[in-house]
């Protein structure tokens, strides 16, 4: 399981934009808000932790084809669904190395760009917090898109169309969390809504993807 | 004697076929007349006319919600126990089922637009229906997306599990984003009295008109969707000789 996560970073790293083209993506979101909406500090601040969210969902949305697509194409997919690993495993690792690859860029690069758009620094801990929290399950639940198109000629739409239904109960607590950090208010219960749709996610959404796979793969 | 005797295609063609007629009639009967009557009703004291909206408005949207359980349902007895009609009758029912969702939604725009001064407001009903329609297009849009028929089953049947919970979720967690303008359940066991029985007693023969309605257009669709595929296996063969 290591070596195949070692393997996974080691293509994203070296086939070039693994790391940065999410974050640069989601600086490009984030400089064209301002131009949509105007450069007003009292415009950008009630929007930051809505946009904050849905450029992550969107730069994590980017690369998700990537995740099982290339591996499909020459065939590494198979010889890892009849390794002894079971595809649930490999499905967990390769959400991961995903998440490690656009997610965890993204949550260091995100309170700079909250400065971007004026978030006050009262509502960083909460923007972090909720990245951190939330990403994991948009990897996931990203990994399980992927195996249901993998085999698609044209999977790229279909694939959003998929999974960014999926993705709304993160989006509404992450973005609620924020809100209230920046208000002062109690981050608890959204915190602990975010966390437990990411832990189902994580138990329950391997089992799905790799259905999907085998389907895939028959 | 089992239930399970209906996943044979030749039976449930023989039955459904001698069934349908009457399902079509009954929901031609109990639809028309539930309209009729619906739209002869007394006109409300504070919503005027439009209150005869609710006759095509709540039977539409309790369906949209029936269907999508129904084709859980049938995607779970396709995944456990591979009945190929199971599968079909799950394809056939999406587009009932955004169809529903659609008129539900629309209607409730018409209704919305005198009662609230607003074709559309986020609120959590709303929102949330606005999700169960892009559940049903990402289902419909997967099944016409995979050649292999079975592939496809198999596939939209998972999403169809996944995409169950996650339309679940949604629904309780846009309660925690937007409170609404909506009202609770029109109709509900315990306090009976919300609703006049005017306009009650015409709402169940709609709701029930718009159930059979369902049932003959799923049996429709399944058994086209049974003979397409009687027709793909005959062509299949003609190619092979």
């Amino acid at each position: 399981m290591i070596a195949l996560l070692r393997r996974d970073l080691r293509l994203a790293i070296r086939a070039g934009g693994g790391f940065g083209l999410g974050v640069a993506f989601f600086l490009i979101l984030c400089a064209l808000v301002p131009f949509g909406v105007g450069p007003d500090t009292a415009a950008l601040q009630p929007i930051a932790p809505g946009i904050l969210w849905l450029g992550a969902l969107l730069a994590c949305l980017l690369s998700l084809d990537r995740i099982f697509a290339l591996d499909h194409e020459d065939g590494s997919l198979d010889l890892l669904a009849t390794s002894p690993l079971p595809l649930e495993g490999a499905v967990a690792i390769k959400a991961l190395a995903h998440w490690i690859t656009t997610g965890l860029p993204l949550i260091v690069a995100a309170p700079l760009f909250g400065i971007l758009l004026h978030l006050p620094g009262a509502a960083v801990p909460a923007l972090l917090a909720s990245l951190l929290l939330g990403t994991p399950a948009l990897s996931m639940l990203g990994a399980f898109g992927a195996a249901v198109t993998v085999g698609l000629r044209r999977g790229g739409l279909l694939l959003s169309l998929l999974v960014l239904p999926l993705y709304i109960p993160t989006l509404i607590f992450g973005t609620e969390m924020i809100r209230r950090g920046q208000e002062g208010g109690d981050t608890g219960t959204p915190l602990l809504f975010l966390a437990g749709i990411t832990a189902g996610v994580l138990a329950v959404i391997p089992f799905a993807a790799a259905a999907a796979l085998r389907v895939n793969l028959r | 004697m089992s239930i399970w005797e209906y996943a044979n295609p030749v039976k449930f063609m023989r039955t459904s076929g001698a069934i349908l007629p009457w399902v079509v009639a009954g929901a031609a009967v109990c639809t028309v007349t539930g309209l009729t009557w619906g739209f002869l009703t007394p006109e409300d004291y504070r919503q005027g006319s439009t209150v005869k909206i609710v006759f095509l408005h709540v039977p539409a949207a309790m369906m949209a919600i029936n269907i999508w359980v129904m084709m859980l349902v049938a995607s779970l007895i396709w995944l456990i126990r591979r009945h190929h009609v199971s599968a079909l009758a799950a394809k056939a029912a999406a587009p009932i089922g955004a169809v529903m969702t659609v008129i539900g939604l629309i209607t409730g725009a018409v209704w919305g637009q005198p009662m609230w001064g607003t074709w559309w407001e986020w609120d959590p009903r709303l929102t949330s229906f606005l999700i169960l329609l892009l559940f049903y297009i990402g289902y419909m849009a997967l099944w016409s997306a995979v050649e292999d028929p079975d592939s496809a089953a198999d596939l939209t049947g998972v999403l169809c599990l996944v995409g169950s919970v996650f339309a679940l979720l949604s629904r309780y967690a846009v309660f925690f984003w937007n409170q609404g303008l909506h009202q609770g359940a029109s109709l509900s066991v315990q306090s009976g009295e919300r609703m006049s029985a005017v306009y009650r007693y015409p709402l169940y023969l709609t709701m029930l008109g718009f159930g059979l309605l369902f049932l003959s257009l799923l049996l429709i669709r399944t058994r086209t969707e049974i003979r397409k595929r009687r027709l793909a296996a005959l062509q299949a063969r003609e190619m092979r000789t």
